[in-house]
């Protein structure tokens, strides 16, 4: 196990016994959103007027975009004057008072994952006597860093005391102008994460949100950016392997990434969010975008996703190669049960010389979830000799799922080399056959064939990670065969 | 150990055993022969618990209990262990996290302790040297990308991990060359035992040169024609299975 | 909106003041479905990028100036139809100017019994009712203002109707000359092809222009194969650079039927293709190919999508490209698995070879899979010649020139070969290579 990760979650332990209280300042505003609710927004963090400003200039135009209809998605219109764009914490009598108020298949999970008790009940969002208290590990963790030069904070954080950096980056690469979510999340964005890894410093650890009570109420508008300056490395953990309750039901983040010349940036997410009841009662629809650019000769950015929650899941995470010799890749496990739907996927647009990047794709459908894979491959004229390689397979459970591939590969530079190949199976009955022989039941062979399935991907992820996530996807998967 | 009872089973309509009847104790050795098409990999695949093949009348009992009945994961977690004529090749998942997960599938439905990585590791590396397979074999995905012969010598490294109270192995001979086949050989010839009953199914008599068999069957028309001792199948060796049609004809008429 | 209503338009009039004029007007369902083709090239007028299947495809060229429809009492000179003809090919042949049939240019003597070889205005006027059930069942959902065009004009065009278990020995060649009225003028020909249980034929529908005028073809071809026909079908377009050609390709496959399409573009002309292809019942079998050369400032956009509707039907789907100049391709190719489509096994694959630094490719396979008990798989590829097949070559004593001709025409020939009947293959293939060596202009060479 990766030395910092156990460090942390010792840490995380031990919070547990000393019981930190913080006191949270009790405010939400009411739904809707206009220019006020922005201000509010501003104020509440006391973010430098560029920020503001920026923020407003993105409101005026989010209200002139249209929401987008092209994803191989389906659900009832979003009324975003409905949302309230502010709510603090609930209060401890709103909230479920023991885990016997808790719906028992989501405890049932939380045991399958072995997640200790306590944990259990914050993550079911059951009013704990001990109050888990974030600042304090991050502070440990952020003086070990700073001695490297390594900035890792809050982004509200890095606005007062890095403005600089934050005014050069934020929306440098996703602009406000993006897309209709990205503009709605640079209007009302509320907290996420910062990171800067100075010239030539491999940050030594994962970089993480994954402290799992932490990230509970990060907010639905999240917003990260991760800047790797000249010959640095940092990998970043992003998500949660355990479902959360969450009472907000859009989320629309956004992440960038810098990196720049002979830098690499590795960007590991597990989405694990509530993907609704069996018959596709509520759940989380994550909308998020999430890019990075590769601003400098030899940079790298990679992005591993294992997406298994969610009712609805829209996201592609994408890498502009500007940079000759940049590299990017795309690794991705996206699975869907019951009524889940999916159309992820990622771009990879090849501007500089030399540029190459890889996609991989392993989707599982199963119950009557749809799931579509969705990625453009596009090479300018300017990127002579660029290269890629795409592999998409879609692994079939049931009769009622679907299972879709929409490529598009837009090609300038008769230089480039595109290769994309895709298919498209049931689970194969004789592998069943053939470890239920070897005393493995129906369900342990199945899990076990499809994490088979997926193991280009999971070799991707870090090792703790990976393990969770081969355990999550069983567990995900349960009742999908037989 | 295993007591067939006038087995008829058909696939797809069609009758392909018609009322097999074989008895094997503990420790035998049965080799079933038979021509092409005369119904013996359904017997291995009846046996072992496949789909697709409809018992329309018969038992087949396994230390006392009725085999038929159950599931084929626990006709495995009780010993019995199919030699696959064709190892199905599964990407991703390697052949050690597969026989683990087997392997103490089988402890806890027996009520033992499940083996820990150590264990197990141990286990399996003197395992390895039965049928000569190098360490890296483990961590290779289930038969992908092995050759034909490397794929025979899993499934016999395998049985020797799960060590089965009954073994079927289905035409484990066919397309091996003489080396492979000695090796294959000399792995389920260590493999038995008093406690440990196997039923080699196989075309040629070849195999029986380094398997010796307590008793031979020869399986024709679904149904066993003929049984004998290992002289037998030197017999059809000689003679080609010709003359087992007419005798299964002669027998039906 | 306004734009493309506009654009649409003086199409719409022009139909509205030809309407009472039109092939077997008067017959009621005849009347209602142009009437409701009308309609919807009026709601949605033509295309625009903002179309997701026309993203790569803009349509300005066409819209840049409007297209009167050629009037009935066009005619094509027998020299020219001579001098055009494919050599070695024995054929019945129907031949249409403007998307008009002139019987007197037609071979149809010695068809066998049970056969129609006929255009389809004569055959509307004659006995319409037939003919008018049949009429756009194939085409199903409109999928764009052209073929709303098409359909609201439904006229003239050819009718070949295949009795059951005929066997046709000889193929039956559709000839359709554009620009025969001068500069300006549009073309819609609609054909119908309709084979009878157990029948069998080929058919090549073949475009061509008649010289340098401005010209718009907007041709669709429906396809009805009944239980166990099989129809062996190509399209070769060899129009000029002036000439717009929009095809559409609808076919409709009944159990165990087989069809075997091909369109070959090879000529300089922008163009547009829309094949749809629906397995309705078991067994049903789509062999759906294409080569395509987009040289100078061509534009080949090729839209397919094949639909399997039922159980245990194949289809095989293999398109080459090469692109050369400023030559701008486009490949989107869809198969669809209905829910109920079990044991489909589906295979797709596109690939293009780019000669120039300002060609241009956008390919976009796509499966929509909604069975679970199917094997599907699609790729696709872009790349360049293979450098060490053309050292290789070089290094036999071939010069580099001749060297990249053999492989960019072996790359081609995956296509070609499969093409049958062989006088067809090689006429081809001649059309090919003489586009590969641009310094030599086809027939220059003698």
């Amino acid at each position: 196990m990766n030395t910092a990760v156990k460090e942390l979650d010792e840490l995380v332990g031990r919070e547990y016994k000393e019981g930190f209280v913080t006191d949270i300042e009790a405010e939400t505003l009411p739904p809707g959103l206009d220019e006020s609710v922005i201000r509010f927004l501003s104020g509440k963090k006391s973010e430098p007027d560029f920020i503001l400003q920026w923020r407003l200039a993105a409101f005026d135009r989010w209200k002139a975009m249209e929401c987008p209809e092209w994803a191989h998605v389906h659900y009832n219109p979003i009324d975003f004057q409905a949302i309230s764009y502010y709510s603090a914490p609930k209060r401890d009598e709103d909230r479920p008072k023991s885990l016997d108020e808790i719906d028992p298949k989501l405890l049932e999970t939380y045991n399958k994952l072995g997640i200790p008790l306590e944990e259990q009940k914050a993550l079911a969002g059951i009013a704990v006597d001990v109050v888990f208290d974030s600042v304090s590990v991050a502070t440990t963790f952020k003086d070990k860093l700073a001695e490297i030069g390594v900035i890792f904070c809050p982004l509200s954080e890095a606005m007062a005391n890095h403005p600089e950096l934050v005014r050069e980056y934020l929306g440098s690469v996703v602009p406000p102008s993006d897309n209709f979510y990205a503009g709605l999340n640079s209007a009302v964005f509320t907290e996420g994460s910062f990171v800067y890894v100075p010239k030539g410093v491999r940050c030594p650890m994962e970089l993480s949100t994954y402290f799992r009570i932490n990230a509970l109420n990060t907010g639905q508008f999240e917003r990260t950016l991760i800047i790797a300056d000249e010959g640095s490395y940092v990998s970043y953990l992003e998500g949660c392997t355990a479902p959360m309750r969450d009472e907000n039901q859009l989320h629309a983040a956004v992440v960038e990434l810098v990196a720049l010349k002979d830098a690499q940036i590795k960007y590991s997410t597990v989405q694990n969010w509530y993907p609704g009841d069996e018959e596709g009662r509520g759940g989380i629809y994550n909308f998020v975008t999430k890019r990075g650019a590769c601003r400098g000769d030899n940079a790298k950015i990679s992005w591993t996703q294992v997406e298994t929650g969610s009712a609805i899941t829209w996201k592609y995470p994408s890498v502009l190669l500007e940079g000759n010799h940049s590299t990017g890749e795309f690794y991705s496990v996206a699975l869907t049960n019951n009524c889940q739907q999916a159309d992820t996927g990622t771009k990879m647009v090849h501007i500089g010389e030399h540029t190459s990047s890889t996609i991989i794709s392993k989707g599982i459908s199963a119950g009557r979830g749809q799931n579509a894979y969705r990625g453009l491959v596009k090479v300018l004229k300017s990127a002579k000799q660029a290269r890629n390689y795409s592999q998409c397979d879609s692994l079939l459970m049931g009769d009622r799922c679907g299972a879709h591939t929409f490529p598009y590969i837009e090609v300038k530079n008769p230089t480039a080399t595109i290769e994309h190949e895709a298919t498209t199976s049931k689970i194969g009955e004789d592998q069943l056959f053939y470890c239920r022989q070897r005393g493995l039941s129906e369900e342990d062979a199945v899990s076990m064939i499809v994490n088979g399935f997926c193991k280009e991907v999971f070799r991707e992820l870090p090792m703790e990670f990976a393990v969770e996530a081969q355990k999550l996807l069983g567990i995900s998967l349960e009742g999908a065969v037989g | 150990m295993l007591k067939i009872s006038d087995l008829k089973v058909t696939v797809d309509g069609k009758a392909i055993l018609n009322g097999l009847s074989l008895d094997v104790g503990p420790g035998e050795v049965h080799a079933i022969m038979g021509p092409n098409g005369s119904g013996k990999s359904t017997l291995a695949n009846v046996i072992a618990g496949r789909d697709g093949y409809e018992v329309t009348s018969g038992s087949v009992s396994f230390m006392g209990n009725d085999l038929l009945s159950m599931a084929p994961e626990d006709r495995a977690r009780e010993g019995v262990f199919l030699a696959f004529q064709y190892p199905v090749e599964i990407p991703g998942v390697a052949n050690i996290a597969l026989l683990k997960e087997g392997l103490n599938a089988a402890r806890r439905h027996r009520g033992e302790p499940e083996l820990d990585a150590l264990d197990f590791l141990k286990l399996v590396r003197e395992k390895l040297k039965l049928v000569e397979m190098k360490e890296e074999f483990l961590s290779r995905s289930v038969n992908e990308g092995f050759s034909g012969g490397e794929k025979k010598r899993n499934e016999i490294f395998q049985m020797a991990v799960l060590e089965p109270s009954l073994a079927v192995l289905d035409e484990t001979d066919s397309g091996l060359d003489i080396d492979a086949l000695k090796t294959v050989a000399g792995g389920v010839n260590a493999l038995r035992s008093e406690d440990r009953s196997i039923i080699l199914v196989t075309h040629y008599q070849r195999l029986l040169d380094y398997i010796v068999p307590d008793k031979v069957h020869v399986l024709a028309q679904g149904k066993i024609v003929r049984s004998g001792d290992k002289r037998l199948a030197l017999d059809l060796e000689e003679r080609g299975y010709g003359w087992i049609d007419t005798a299964a004809d002669a027998a039906t008429a | 909106m306004s734009a493309m209503e506009s654009h649409a338009a003086p199409y719409v009039e022009a139909q509205q003041a030809q309407a009472r004029e039109l092939p077997g007007a008067g017959v009621a369902a005849l009347d209602r479905s142009r009437s409701e083709a009308l309609e919807i090239l009026g709601e949605r007028g033509l295309p625009s990028q903002r179309d997701e299947d026309w993203k790569y495809t803009s349509i300005k060229p066409i819209t840049r100036s409007r297209f009167s429809p050629a009037v009935s009492g066009v005619d094509c000179s027998e020299d020219f139809i001579a001098g055009s003809a494919i050599e070695n090919l024995d054929a019945w042949q129907l031949v249409f100017a403007d998307g008009f049939h002139l019987p007197h240019r037609s071979k149809t003597n010695g068809l066998p019994e049970g056969v129609q070889v006929a255009g389809l205005a004569e055959a509307l006027t004659r006995d319409p009712g037939p003919i008018v059930d049949r009429l756009g069942s194939a085409v199903g959902k409109m999928p764009h203002g052209f073929a709303a065009m098409n359909s609201a004009f439904v006229g003239d065009g050819a009718l070949v109707e295949v009795a059951p278990g005929v066997q046709l020995e000889k193929p039956i060649e559709l000839l359709f000359v554009s620009g025969c009225s001068g500069e300006g003028f549009l073309s819609l020909p609609r054909n119908l092809v309709i084979l009878g249980e157990g029948s069998q034929c080929s058919i090549i529908e073949r475009h061509i222009s008649f010289g340098a005028e401005r010209s718009l073809s907007n041709s669709l071809t429906e396809i009805i194969l009944d239980k166990n026909a099989t129809l062996n079908y190509c399209c070769a377009q060899d129009q000029a650079e002036r000439t717009f050609h929009v095809g559409g390709l609808f076919a409709r496959l009944a159990h165990s039927a087989k069809l075997k399409a091909t369109t070959v573009t090879v000529g300089k002309a922008w163009v547009r293709n829309d094949a749809r292809v629906d397995l309705d019942a078991e067994g049903a079998h789509a062999n759906l190919d294409g080569a395509y050369l987009a040289f100078g400032r061509c534009h080949v956009d090729n839209h397919t999508h094949i639909s399997h509707n039922a159980p245990e039907c194949t289809s095989r789907e293999c398109y080459k490209g090469v692109l050369g100049d400023r030559g701008h391709a486009v490949f989107h190719g869809r198969i669809v698995v209905q829910p109920n489509a079990q044991k489909t096994d589906s295979e797709q694959s596109n690939q293009n070879l780019l000669l120039s630094a300002d060609a241009q490719i956008d390919t976009k396979p796509q499966l929509e899979i909604y069975a679970d008990d199917v094997k599907c798989a699609h790729g696709a590829t872009v790349g360049q010649m293979d450098e060490a097949a053309l050292f290789y070559l070089v290094s036999r004593g071939v010069d580099r020139e001749t060297a990249r001709r053999m492989l960019t025409q072996a790359f081609a020939a995956e296509i070609l070969e499969t093409v049958t009947p062989l006088a067809l293959q090689s006429y081809l293939a001649s059309h090919v290579s003489g586009r590969l060596s641009p310094a030599v202009p086809p027939g220059a060479a003698a």
